[in-house]
This record gives C-alpha cells, sequence and structure tokens, in this order.
C-alpha cells in the first residue's frame, strides 16, 4: 500500500511534543555574545552622523556600522537597493543603522540607548496614491489585456465599478526572528537560525562580505512558523549577525523582541484595487477592467513578484470575455512589505470576490448562482492568453462547499430569521478561487532547482534538498514520496538538514511549491536510481557495492515542454497547475456593537493528489483561519510610517475562542504535470475567508464591507449611516 | 536570591536576582528549553507552565513568587520514555505543526484535563483561549484533546 495518500506520523513529531525540538533560541555556543540593532527613528532622512557616547563604557562591546562591510553594502534579492546598515539616507522607520554585540543582554540594551544618531529630516512619502504619481514612487507596473475590451463594454447592460482595500497583515509566527553567527576557519561564517530560504542567506551573505560560497555555510534550525515572514528578512539579521561576529570573532546572537520583530520585518501589501465591469441583465460577465496598486514600502525586496502574482489573479476564478489589468507596486518611506501567504493573491481575489457580490446585488441575482454561472470551466482562457488545458476543479469545490454547507437552506432560513427582528442577525456568505500553484511564469526555469536523493551503503535513502521543514510537514512528504518511488519504508528515508554545505539549492520554500516542484525532482531522482539497478537485484545489495557517484540522483528542474510563457510579453501559462477552493461563511452580527462572529466555515480545497491527509487538512485550516483573522481582527495601522500595533496586546489573531470549527474537504484533481498529481496547496486556503465572511455580512445587514478588516468600527458606522 | 523549587519533580536550588523571570530561570538556568517565548507580556501562551498545579505564563512570573514551588514544564510530560496520552494524540491528529506553540498548548491541555476530564469542544476552546497557535487554525488541537480525553 503507497505511503503517499496516508498520514504516517511526523518525522520531527516527537521532538515536538517533548520539548526536546531546538529552535533558534535554544541554541548556543561558546562564547556567544548577544547582538542588537540600532535603528531609524523617523521615516525619511539624511544620515549625518553616528556618535558612540564616549562617556560610556564600551569596553567589551562590538560596534559595527556600514563602514565594517567588507563587500557591497546590499541585501542581495532582486533589485539589490536595500542596504544591510543605512550609509547616507533612511528610507523608513525601522531601518537598521549600527549594531552592537556583547555578552550580556541587558548591557547591550543598555548600550543601545547611548548611540547618537544624528538625522536630517526629509519629507517621507507614505501615501500610496500619492506615490504612483510621484517620480520613481512606481516600482514595478503590469498590464495584462486579452480580448476586446471596448466591445465589451459596448455589450454591456450593465457597469458594475467598486473599490476594494485591505490593510497590512502580520505573519505573527509565534516563534520570533533569531539568528546566529559563528565565525569559523580562513574568514568562512556559519549561519543557524529561523528561516524559509538557506540558499537566500548564502547568497546574500556573498555578496556582503565578499566571501566564496563554500565560505558561507547556512543552516536551517527548526523554524517556529514563517508564512512568508521568515523568506527575505532572515538575510538581513544574518547579515547583521554575520558582521558582529566577523568583527568580535565571536559566535553572535540575534533575537528579535515582539515589538522589534512587528516593527521592523515585512508584512503583507496593503492593496487597493479599482473594479469597473461589464455585465449583462442575465448575470454575464463580459468584461474586467481592473486597476490594483498595492504598497511595496521602502525597498522593492520581493514585491515585482507579488504585484505579479496579484496581477494574474485579479480576474478570480471566472471566464471574461475580455479583460484588462492594470497593477502596480509603489514605493512608500515604510517597512518593506513582503511575503505572507498567498503572496498577493488574497488582495487580488478579496478585491473581485466582494466585487462580484457588489455586482449580484446590482443585478438583484443570488451571488451564488452568478457565480455558478461565470466559473473558468476546461477550455477557457485567462487574461494572459493561457489556455486551462487541464484540472480545473472550479465546479467540483463550489457545489461541494454550497452542498456540505447547506448554503441555500441556510441563505434562505437567516433571511427569514431577519424578518423577525431582533438585534443578532445571521448571514451566509460564499467565495470560489483559484491559486496559481508554483513560481510565476518562467521563476521555476530561472530558479533551476537542484534536488535529489541519495541511498546509503546500507541500503537507506538520504533526501537531499534545502526546503525547509517549517511546521508544513516537508520532511514528511518527502519521505513518502521517495520511499514509495523506492520500495522502502517511510522510517528507511532519511531526510538531510537544511545545510547548504550538505545539500544542493532546491529552491526557497515558498509559492507552495515544496511538494508539487521539488517533490517532483525527488520522485524524479528515484525513477533515475531505480533505473541503474539491475533487474532481480534489490535496491540494498546493490547500494552496498555501487559507487557514490551511482547511489546518487540529483535532479534539476525543468518546466514540461507544454508549458510555455513569454516574459517579455507576459503572455502564456504563467503557471503549470492552478488550485482551486471555495468557501463558505457563516456569521452573526450584533448590530448594537457592530461585532461579526464567524459561526462555521466551510472549506472545499482542491490542491491536487493529498500526500498526507492530516498535514493537508492542517494546512487548509490553519491557512482559513488566517484569512479569517485578515477579514475580521488583524488590523495593523501606521502613523507617520511606523506600525501602531506592535505587540501581541494590540495585534490581534484568532484564538482558539475566536476560530469557527473549520469544516474542511480536500477533493482530488489531480494535473497532469508532477509525477503525483500534486499541485500547490500552503497558499490557496488563505484566498477565501476574508470574502467570504464579507459576503456574509452582506446577507446578513445588507452593507457589504469593501475594506478589511470589517471591524466593528467600520460596520457600526456603515449600519449607523443606513 | 537563593530559590529551591520543584521542576518536573525534581529539587533545584538557584541563585539568581529576585525579579528574573521564572522563564529566563527555566530556559538559561536550569536548560530546559521546551518553554518557549513568543512575546514576553503574557499574550501568546507560549511559556505555560504549571505554577503549583495552576496554569501560567512563566514570562509573567517573578521568581521570587516561586520559592518552594513546584512546576511542571512540558519536559515534565512523558512518563520517562512513554508519550502521555496528549503528546501522542497531538502527533497523530495534527495538533503541532511549526511546533512553537505545542509545548505550553500541552501543558494547557494537561491543566485542562486535570480540572475537566471529559471537556466539551466548548470547554476545550475556552481552556486554551489563552494559547496561541498561527498554524493550525486549532481544529486538530481540539481533536487531539478530545482523543487524549477518550484515551482510558
Amino acid at each position: 500500500m503507497p505511503l503517499v495518500g496516508q498520514s504516517p506520523l511526523r518525522k520531527e513529531g516527537l521532538d515536538k511534543v517533548t520539548g526536546a525540538t531546538r529552535y533558534g533560541d535554544d541554541l548556543s555556543f561558546p562564547g556567544i555574545l548577544h547582538g542588537a540593532t540600532v535603528r531609524s527613528t523617523i521615516a525619511r532622512g539624511k544620515l549625518r552622523s553616528i556618535t558612540f557616547d564616549p562617556t560610556f563604557d564600551w569596553n567589551g562591546l562590538t560596534r559595527v556600522t556600514a563602514s565594517d562591510i567588507p563587500g557591497d553594502n546590499v541585501i542581495a534579492l532582486i533589485a539589490d537597493d536595500q542596504p544591510a546598515l543605512v550609509s547616507s539616507e533612511i528610507a523608513h522607520c525601522a531601518e537598521p543603522i549600527a549594531l552592537i554585540a556583547g555578552d550580556n543582554a541587558e548591557r547591550v540594551a543598555e548600550a543601545i540607548k547611548h548611540v547618537h544618531v544624528d538625522v536630517e529630516p526629509l519629507a517621507a512619502m507614505l501615501d500610496p496614491i500619492a506615490a504612483a504619481s510621484s517620480p520613481n514612487g512606481v516600482m514595478k507596473d503590469f498590464l495584462l489585456e486579452e480580448g476586446d475590451l471596448a466591445a465589451a463594454f459596448a455589450r454591456a447592460d450593465r457597469i458594475v465599478e467598486g473599490e476594494y482595500r485591505t490593510g497590512y497583515q502580520e505573519q505573527l509566527y509565534i516563534e520570533p526572528q533569531v539568528m546566529i553567527a559563528i565565525p569559523r576557519e580562513g574568514g568562512a561564517v556559519e549561519i543557524r537560525g529561523s528561516m524559509q530560504c538557506p540558499y537566500y542567506i548564502h547568497k546574500a551573505l556573498q555578496r556582503l562580505l565578499k566571501l566564496r560560497p563554500e565560505q558561507v555555510i547556512v543552516i536551517q534550525a527548526a523554524t517556529g512558523g514563517g508564512f512568508g515572514g521568515k523568506e527575505d528578512y532572515p538575510s538581513m539579521i544574518a547579515a547583521h549577525c554575520a558582521l558582529l561576529a566577523k568583527k568580535s570573532g565571536r559566535p553572535v546572537k540575534i533575537l528579535y523582541r515582539r515589538q522589534e520583530d512587528i516593527q521592523a520585518t515585512t508584512k503583507r501589501h496593503p492593496s487597493i484595487v479599482r473594479h469597473r465591469s461589464a455585465v449583462t441583465h442575465e448575470g454575464m460577465l463580459l468584461g474586467c477592467d481592473i486597476d490594483l496598486l498595492i504598497d511595496g514600502g521602502a525597498y522593492v525586496t520581493l514585491t515585482p513578484v507579488v504585484v505579479s502574482r496579484a496581477a494574474l489573479h485579479a480576474n478570480g476564478a471566472y471566464r471574461w470575455q475580455a479583460a484588462r489589468i492594470h497593477a502596480r507596486a509603489v514605493r512608500t518611506n515604510t517597512p518593506p512589505n513582503g511575503a505572507f501567504r498567498g503572496f498577493g493573491a488574497p488582495q487580488a481575489i478579496f478585491a473581485i470576490e466582494a466585487h462580484v457580490e457588489a455586482i449580484a446585488r446590482e443585478l438583484g441575482m443570488a451571488p451564488h448562482a452568478l457565480r455558478r454561472k461565470n466559473l473558468l470551466r476546461l477550455g477557457d482562457v485567462l487574461p494572459t492568453g493561457q489556455v486551462l488545458r487541464s484540472s480545473v476543479a472550479s465546479r467540483e469545490v463550489f457545489e461541494d462547499a454550497l452542498q456540505r454547507s447547506g448554503f441555500e437552506e441556510k441563505r434562505a432560513r437567516y433571511a427569514e430569521e431577519r424578518t423577525r427582528g431582533g438585534r443578532k442577525v445571521r448571514g451566509v456568505g460564499c467565495s470560489v478561487f483559484h491559486h496559481g500553484a508554483g513560481f510565476t511564469g518562467a521563476g521555476e526555469v530561472h530558479l533551476k532547482s537542484v534536488a535529489g536523493v541519495e541511498i546509503t551503503t546500507d541500503g537507506r535513502a538520504r533526501v537531499l534538498a534545502a526546503s525547509t521543514e517549517i511546521g508544513q510537514g516537508t520532511r514528511t512528504i518527502f519521505a513518502q514520496i521517495v520511499a514509495d518511488a523506492l520500495a522502502l519504508t517511510y522510517d528507511d528515508v532519511d531526510i538531510e538538514e537544511a545545510d547548504t554545505s550538505l545539500v544542493p539549492d532546491s529552491g526557497p520554500t515558498v509559492a507552495s511549491r515544496t511538494c508539487m516542484v521539488v517533490g517532483g525532482l525527488l520522485h524524479r531522482a528515484c525513477k533515475e536510481i531505480k533505473q541503474r539497478v539491475p533487474k532481480g537485484t534489490s535496491l540494498a545489495a546493490w547500494a552496498a557495492l555501487a559507487p557514490l557517484e551511482a547511489r546518487r540522483s540529483l535532479m534539476q528542474y525543468t518546466p514540461p515542454p507544454e508549458i510555455v510563457w513569454d516574459e517579455a510579453t507576459y503572455r502564456g501559462d504563467a503557471y503549470a497547475a492552478y488550485g482551486w477552493g471555495a468557501n463558505v461563511a457563516e456569521v452573526e452580527v450584533d448590530l448594537d456593537t457592530g461585532e461579526t462572529t464567524v459561526l462555521r466555515l466551510t472549506a472545499s480545497i482542491d490542491a491536487g493528489t493529498v500526500m498526507h491527509p492530516v498535514l493537508a487538512e492542517g494546512q487548509v485550516e490553519g491557512g482559513t483561519a488566517q484569512g479569517l483573522g485578515w477579514a475580521t481582527v488583524e488590523e495593523l495601522r501606521a502613523k507617520e510610517g511606523r506600525y501602531l500595533h506592535d505587540r501581541m496586546s494590540t495585534y490581534i489573531i484568532p484564538t482558539a475562542l475566536d476560530t469557527p470549527p473549520i469544516d474542511a474537504r480536500l477533493i482530488e484533481c489531480p494535473t497532469p504535470h508532477q509525477p503525483l498529481g500534486a499541485k500547490g496547496l500552503g497558499e490557496l486556503p488563505i484566498d477565501g475567508p476574508a470574502p467570504a465572511v464579507v459576503a456574509a455580512i452582506l446577507d446578513a445587514t445588507g452593507f457589504l464591507p469593501t475594506a478589511l478588516p470589517a471591524s466593528p468600527e467600520t460596520l457600526l458606522a456603515a449600519l449607523e449611516s443606513a | 536570591m537563593k530559590i529551591l523549587l520543584g521542576v518536573n519533580g525534581v529539587s533545584k536550588t538557584v541563585e539568581v536576582a529576585p525579579m528574573r523571570r521564572l522563564l529566563d530561570v527555566l530556559r538559561l538556568d536550569l536548560a530546559l528549553t521546551g518553554t518557549k517565548e513568543g512575546c514576553g507580556e503574557g499574550e501568546c501562551g507560549a511559556c505555560s507552565v504549571l505554577l503549583d498545579g495552576v496554569l501560567v505564563n512563566a514570562c509573567l512570573i517573578p521568581i521570587c513568587q516561586t520559592d518552594g514551588a513546584q512546576i511542571v514544564t512540558v519536559e515534565g510530560l512523558s512518563n520517562g520514555a512513554a508519550l502521555s496520552p496528549l503528546q501522542r494524540s497531538f502527533v497523530s491528529e495534527g495538533g503541532a505543526q511549526c511546533g512553537i506553540c505545542t509545548p505550553g498548548m500541552l501543558v494547557a491541555s494537561h491543566a485542562l484535563l486535570n480540572q475537566t476530564p471529559h471537556p466539551s469542544e466548548a470547554q476545550i476552546r475556552e481552556g486554551l483561549a489563552g494559547n496561541l497557535c498561527r498554524c493550525t487554525g486549532y481544529t486538530k488541537i481540539v481533536a487531539a484533546v478530545q482523543k487524549a480525553a477518550a484515551t482510558p
């Protein structure tokens, strides 16, 4: 019986329930120093000078400024515009300026207060709309056009317009960022800590420290949640630790306290999306004209890729005869926004799904009937010209969610209940969505990911990949895939540490790509090894005598030949496969307080073949809960470019009491572009909860929240003015 | 200040500043790193331990309040090598993903089952409301506690 499709106990489960797992802050090294960061306090300015208070005793403390950087003062990623330490211009209010390390954390904290940073304040750009029309304000700009939009609007019975906004969201992994650098012989440096992407750090430190690849060793420690927040920012902290370690000659740990973590690290991009849609009386969606704006913050980081994904999901899971999507990311003097589960898609999907509610209301149609009528089907064409040739489960997931939740019956029942009056009203709403799996466009081709398998001489399999375990179950599903492919047991498969000196670069652990892309490479590697084993010989007998080259297979990603993408025109197959999802939310709104309680959430999710039902459901439930938090309670506002909700007591995430029962079901519609039929899973579930909740609020109250979070304050204000 | 306390049934003596947090004494002085810190202000529950049988956040307890107390941490939940039913069910039901909230979640669940051996779903959610998890959406944590409660 194959292991894929079963739920073996997760590889690191035992250590996680006994407290034995060692996270970054659980690691120590002899002579380790505590590092800390001096940051800017204003959103924009010119750095005039840094003075280390001469009356303070600096003995035993290590100080680092930009002038200590041996290589290029950048955190290498996409645009290389972000310095590791400010040398001249301050571009946001949490920018690192200087670093201090010492034996004693209290003394380091005291020393920070004795660093005087003289800054000439400059006018800060804090408004994303103003930034869009300012010089150099636009970081990245995409225009997708498909079909004859003018003709679609000319044929329309109705034109429906709307504007939708979403705010910041903090990943709020429960383990704050932590990193350790250990100086090694000959100027080499070893990095250990909480991270999603060891090879991002590997690349950034070579450039910063002028080191050869083998002089930078990056090893992931057990990581207490990432959600995108530990995709690129760990490179910054690793850079800081490495600079301090290099100067002091001692291991250095930097642990962010929660406030610093929230103030300095990346957030989900706030968005403003304008929709203008041409529709018929009967509810046919003819044309969509979409203007999407996201706030990138002060530096480029991953924003071009985020805005690209937002653009590619802006049309929703619907068939349009014509589409025009203009997507822009702008630069403001706020901390850079970055990766967060969904990566631009949740913002785009919130907007289109809320807009579909607005269209249905305008047409006097039931919102689920409007959706049903326009869902993407096999053979339909997306705004990039991509033809959906396989694995389209839009209808299956949508009907499943409606049916299991009893959507139509509840819609009627709650409507009837509301006629009886009362200050607590219930409503039900739905959403349907798709999510491109893996990197966008030619992303996977550029990455050239490598992963593989080695058979040890005692017949065990060793998985070689830099894909990180961050709770989602990487190690477990890799072991399942490899065990099945080599006819071994689950316990016969070991997963090598995510250590750049031991494993190849299998690409970052992001974009719901680990199972689909890296899992696919492992499967191919196993097949190749099996072909080397002579017929009639067991793998173990063969491995006992075979040379290492024969026992090891490393595979590099190559796109399926039928997947074609043109980067220059941004046309073609944007993703090799799409996952499909649908949600139904039931809410109760207190008309006196404006408070929304989500009573139940039904999620139907197609991510292709399910590797491990327990882990897969965990991804759906967890992503759904994060989406519900974004919809209702997670509010992060900024003033003068500084976050106002920078503690767990002010940035609220759902507790077990706030989170409703989540009824998740996985529907398997395999893709032919992956050996096992798996599509991406991690991000898809977060796309749908927020629009389903606002749809349910609309059903309950007659008011459609068009901005997230749909907080009691906004709801109450809307209900009072109605 | 000299403090005598029992940790997971073992007597320990530490000589530390009176306002040192119980969390730091456990993690740094006693090298029991199973107890985690997520926020340092009693919001996330990652540092949940039992203090004389009562569920507390170790980040909010100055060590001077614990003289003579009995502390139970995640390391004290298993009976030698054997996992407790709660620990087993957290693994089998998927109650632990990244695992950083898990030690606190387990201690809080343990405290709940001590008081209410057969809790309803609502009682479980109430009992764990002081422990934040960002991975699971809590569904599988609730299922794990229910399974452990049903284990004879």
